[in-house]
């Protein structure tokens, strides 16, 4: 950035450059990413607060010290203990995993038929999809509940996972959008080499998109993982079929409110979704900005 | 083994008026190497694909060894396809790119692996098998698109533009390569390309296309010899052919004093005279003209000209010898040899014949 800095770089790449240039570039480099390093530090902050408070006893956890004193890693222990941790990773992990199933096998062939398939009135479809995105989920609460009522299915899991297995708007639309990136040749080839249009999206859409699909499976995983709303409605009633957000919830309730322990958990679920996140951090983004395929 | 037959066959794409093939008319021969010529947006690559399966025919039909091939899936017409920018699937290696039309008809992995070899040997792509299409050069990868196309022995090979994306010395190579494996293999073959000289050095026969209508179809000589439309004697050639309306007189018309006898025929009493640069002399006398650019391809030399024809401007184009070529600024004089001059009628654009 700074002009008395580059004919240095360029010039003695190889040479250390002296004290009073190394200083100056850092400090240019501080001021540069200055309000980045404050943004970050902003998010960072409650998570730096949960792992510390995660880490006292119950007493100090009310206190107003930060710093835990002594450390109990206990805590992590006697989570499993106090509350049924392993069944709420398990009904969540239920939810996420079948609803995310059901999702892509409806979603990928409705995008495939709105993007790659012509046929009368395929726009106006289209409409319809991005219409139904535009419902904001609280308008079918009510009737969906009575529904889900009389087929006795509340207090259970399903009514979180069926409605996944007959497509989701915004999943429909983003793959769509990606499947319409894809060269039509390769779909030609595909076709005069022997397939039909089914194996096409297996073999070769399917193939291809493939960033496109992962985005929006942990889009959905995202999204189930986090969900508070449609399981508190659905399985408020019925302890054994609460998803973690649920549980977390209820935990401090339980047993008086254990901050120390309801960190602690906090800090158990996040960990898997935060690793998830930073191992296919690429795969998201790409999902985001819809670059995806190159020919 | 098989030939091909389009019959009034017609695409009109939807929301377009004007149809991008019009009631094409063609017979290829079994065995054939056809080649569609034309400019762009002539509807080469549709007359292609309707063939293909891949583009609907609105009216008309296409035959394939005899049967009617107008409503079935491309999976079902025994064809295969080269395309223009080769459409090699970027995950799979360039073997299983080759493999894709066995293995998608199910034969055995055996099979396969022992056809993929031959097919490598045969376009020297050996040494690559494993590589993924990304890691070869271009003219690697119009190879695999090759190998691809003839690992299952198809009833009939097309080619889109296959060598379009090629530097010029690699079109060349290719070009002879292609016309040794159609040859060996004995396969019907349509090939389409913008590029006339292409055509004319690949195709037993050219079919020529405009505007989605079949302009003349007919050995390379042939359509060289005898153009039949002002568009055919425009389009084949290169440099084109000289083209001026001229009023006749006497059963003559004058190019720059030299009368050159007409045949009958015309709706309106002028002609189209058509004059190759190689029919055009410089000599003496004839039509004055000025020396704008002159190309030296070797052994001949191009001459372009400015010149005043029936009283319009109009640039002239005549071959002469390199070594006796005029110098660009210079005045010369440019006279047609009046036995090979061609004709048309100015008003429908056909070809008048001398009896
Ligand atoms: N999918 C399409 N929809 C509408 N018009 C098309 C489509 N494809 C081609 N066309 C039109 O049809 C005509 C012929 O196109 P094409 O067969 O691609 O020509 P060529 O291959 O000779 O360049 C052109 O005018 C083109 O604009
Ligand atoms: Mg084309």
């Amino acid at each position: 950035m700074s002009t008395a800095s580059v004919p240095t770089t360029a010039t003695f790449a190889r040479r250390k450059p002296p004290a009073h240039v190394r200083r100056k570039r850092f400090l240019v480099g501080l001021a540069n990413y200055s309000l980045v390093i404050v943004a970050a530090a902003l998010f960072i902050a409650p998570f730096v607060f949960i792992f510390l408070t995660s880490l006292m006893t119950n007493d100090q956890a009310l206190s107003p010290h930060l710093w835990p004193h002594p450390f109990r890693w206990q805590n992590f222990v006697d989570v499993f203990h106090k509350s049924p941790l392993w069944r709420w990773t398990l009904n969540s992990l239920i939810y996420m995993s079948l609803a995310t199933l059901g999702l892509l096998l409806s979603s990928i062939p409705v995008a495939y038929a709105l993007s790659r398939l012509r046929w009368r009135g395929r726009d106006a479809v289209f409409i319809v999809v991005l219409i139904a995105l535009m419902l904001p989920p609280q308008v079918s609460v009510v009737p969906l509940y009575v529904m889900w009522a009389k087929a006795h299915l509340v207090g259970t899991l399903w009514p979180l996972i069926i409605p996944n297995c007959f497509g989701d708007a915004f999943s429909i639309f983003l793959l769509r959008q990606f499947f319409m990136t894809i060269p039509e040749e390769y779909l030609d080839a595909a076709r005069v080499d022997g397939c039909g249009e089914f194996r096409i999206l297996t073999t070769v859409v399917c193939r291809l998109a493939k960033p496109g699909i992962a985005a929006v499976a942990l889009f959905s995983i995202l999204y189930t993982f986090n969900d508070f709303f449609l399981p508190l409605l659905y399985t408020i009633d019925s302890p054994s079929h609460w998803t973690v957000p649920i549980g977390l919830a209820q935990f401090r309730s339980l047993h008086q409110v254990q901050w120390n322990l309801t960190m602690a958990a906090t800090l158990l679920v996040m960990a898997p979704v935060v690793l998830l996140f930073f191992a296919a951090q690429r795969v998201f983004v790409e999902g985001v900005t819809l670059t995806g395929v190159k020919g | 083994m098989a030939d091909v037959r389009y019959v009034k066959a017609t695409r009109i794409y939807p929301g377009t008026h004007s149809p991008a093939v019009d009631a094409l008319d063609l017979h290829i021969q079994d065995g054939e190497f056809m080649v569609l010529v034309g400019p762009s947006g002539s509807g080469k690559t549709t007359a292609l694909r309707m063939l293909a399966g891949l583009e609907e025919v609105d009216a008309g039909n296409v035959l394939i060894g005899g049967r009617d091939v107008t409503d079935l899936p491309p999976k079902d017409r025994d064809v295969s396809m080269v395309f223009q920018n080769y459409a090699l699937y970027p995950y799979l290696t360039v073997a299983a790119n080759i493999a894709f039309p066995l293995r998608m008809r199910g034969v055995k992995k055996s099979i396969r692996d022992q056809r993929v070899r031959e097919v490598a040997k045969l376009l020297g792509l050996e040494d690559y098998l494993e590589r993924k299409p990304g890691q070869l050069s271009g003219g690697q990868r119009q190879r695999v698109a090759m190998g691809r196309a003839i690992i299952r022995l198809p009833s009939v090979f097309l080619m889109d533009e296959p060598l379009s994306n090629l530097d010029a010395k690699l079109r060349v190579q290719m070009r002879a390569d292609i016309a040794a494996l159609q040859a060996d293999f004995g396969v019907t073959t349509v090939y389409v390309t913008h590029d006339q000289a292409e055509a004319m050095t690949l195709g037993h026969r050219v079919a020529v296309l405009h505007e989605g209508k079949l302009q003349q179809c007919g050995p390379p000589r042939g359509l060289y010899e005898r153009p039949a439309n002002i568009f055919v004697a425009g389009f084949i050639g290169s440099p084109a052919m000289n083209l001026c309306t001229l009023p006749a007189s006497n059963g003559n018309v004058s190019f720059g004093g030299v009368d050159v006898p007409v045949p009958t025929g015309s709706s309106n009493g002028s002609y189209v005279l058509g004059v190759r640069p190689e029919s055009l002399e410089v000599a003496t006398e004839g039509i004055s003209a000025h020396v704008e650019v002159v190309e030296d391809v070797g052994a001949d030399a191009f001459v372009f000209c400015s010149a005043e024809v029936g009283g319009q401007a109009m640039r002239l184009v005549a071959r002469a010898e390199a070594r006796r070529a005029p110098q660009q600024g210079d005045r010369v004089s440019l006279r047609p040899r009046a036995e090979e001059a061609h004709f048309f009628d100015p008003a429908s654009g056909e070809r008048l014949d001398r009896r």
